[in-house]
């Protein structure tokens, strides 16, 4: 229990043991404390902006999704409008070109029967100037009352 | 354990006597070196007490440096996690007490408190195992535990106690150093009268304050030695008892077990608290 020189054995092997504690024990180790005391900060933050951005892409998507579904209402709201117009303008067509058809129909009808007419009328004239030669062969030369002929079978 | 032990007619005193004895070598005055012959001898070395002390030093390092060679941010090995572990409990210990910023004292309390620890925690070795092993290989005393040797204990405070010194100087400098111990706590008065007063309070606060200072070392390092020495010599006189000892060396090394840390722990945070106070300015 004497004082003696293990006192100093003692201060000396703690004076060697802290020096060496601070030199190569404790720099390293505290170092990698805070390294990943920054990292866990950094990774902490990083999934935090992470998880943002992932609203914000969701978000646009839900936009974009909505978007497309109204342009898509559109398109069919329009092609249905331009069917419709298909239909209306293809029976419109229709009944002009009946009408068309009608109109040229009957002017032919019309034109033939003219025709008709006019041919009869010739032959019915033919067929008094024949009969009038005949009555008149006798008595009449034809030449002189052609002119009257003429005029008659006008007025038929 | 001797009193049945294989050692022959031993008497409990002789018994326990042995047990506190450290080995001792040093020079006699015709300049040979002799064993255990040194009571007295301010020149003698406790060679147990030191190999502990520097065995267990070593243990601290080793390990401990083999920790942060091989230290892995991304992948900490379980041993890894168990140093850090104590790192950042002293870290944390130090930056609550002491706000300045020192290099230091940070692993000035980290080896303090796992050396000191160690060194405790050879008071829950039996008492009887490496001594009676080192008597087999003829050494004839053997004292474990170096916090039971008070040079131990004084050792470090004293090197605690020249770093008090050194934060104060160097923080305060050499005036504030003597203002410290001669200002307080009762402010000489410098006018009138007083003035003839002055020297008698500067005397009377030296006192007083350098018995503060230099009970700060003794305290330090009695409060450690005293309470491992008792707790020691508490061990011896249980394993004295025969067959009984064992509840009893049980329960007792469970607390014990207690003040090993608990004294490691206070040598560490009074060094923290003294070093912070003799930085502090005022």
């Amino acid at each position: 229990m004497d004082i003696n020189l293990t006192l100093i054995g003692q201060t000396i092997a703690m004076i060697v043991f802290v020096w060496f504690c601070m030199k190569f024990i404790w720099p390293p180790i505290l170092g990698a404390l805070e390294e990943r005391q920054a990292q866990i900060e950094e990774g902490l933050a990083a999934a935090d902006k992470g998880k943002e951005s992932l609203h914000r892409a969701s978000a646009e998507a839900d936009e974009i999704v909505a978007e497309a579904r109204k342009q898509a209402t559109g398109i069919l709201d329009q092609a249905h409008a331009r069917a419709n117009e298909i239909v209306a303008e293809g029976k419109s067509d229709g009944v002009k070109e009946r009408e068309r058809q009608l109109a040229a129909a009957k002017a032919e009808i019309e034109q033939e029967a003219n025709r008709a007419r006019e041919e009869l009328r010739g032959q019915v004239s033919a067929i008094a100037i024949a009969s009038a030669e005949k009555i008149l062969k006798r008595e009449i030369d034809g030449k002189a009352h052609d002119d009257i002929l003429g005029k008659l079978a006008r007025e038929l | 354990m001797a009193a049945e032990g294989g050692h022959g007619a031993r008497t409990s005193s002789e018994y326990i006597s042995h047990h506190l004895q450290n080995l001792q070598v040093c020079r006699t005055e015709s300049g040979e070196w002799v064993w255990n012959q040194c009571a007295g001898n301010p020149m003698a070395i406790n060679v147990d007490s030191m190999f502990w002390s520097l065995l267990l030093g070593l243990i601290f390092v080793i390990l401990f440096h083999g920790a942060a060679r091989k230290i892995s941010v991304a992948r900490p090995s379980k041993f890894q996690a168990f140093v850090e572990i104590i790192v950042e409990f002293v870290d944390s210990s130090v930056k609550d007490t002491f706000h300045g910023t020192s290099r230091l004292i940070a692993p000035l309390a980290l080896t303090i408190f796992v050396w000191v620890f160690l060194m405790n925690f050879m008071d829950l070795v039996p008492v009887d195992w490496i001594p009676l092993a080192a008597e087999q290989a003829g050494i004839p005393y053997m004292k474990v535990v170096p916090t039971t040797d008070v040079n131990i204990t004084f050792g470090m405070s004293i090197a605690v106690f020249v770093l008090i010194i050194f934060y104060t100087i160097m923080n305060k400098g050499v005036m504030g150093f003597i203002g410290e111990l001669t200002l307080h706590p009762i402010a000489p008065p410098t006018r009138g009268l007083g003035l003839l007063a002055a020297p008698f309070v500067i005397a009377f606060n030296f006192i007083l304050e350098s018995v503060a200072l230099l009970a700060k070392p003794v305290s330090l390092s009695l409060r450690l030695f005293g309470n491992l020495f008792a707790g020691e010599l508490i061990f011896i006189l249980i394993a004295l008892l025969g067959i009984y000892q064992l509840p009893l060396h049980f329960g007792w090394a469970v607390f014990h077990l207690l003040i090993v840390t608990l004294q490691a722990f206070i040598f560490m945070m009074l060094t923290i608290v003294y070093l912070s106070l003799a930085s502090e300015t005022h």
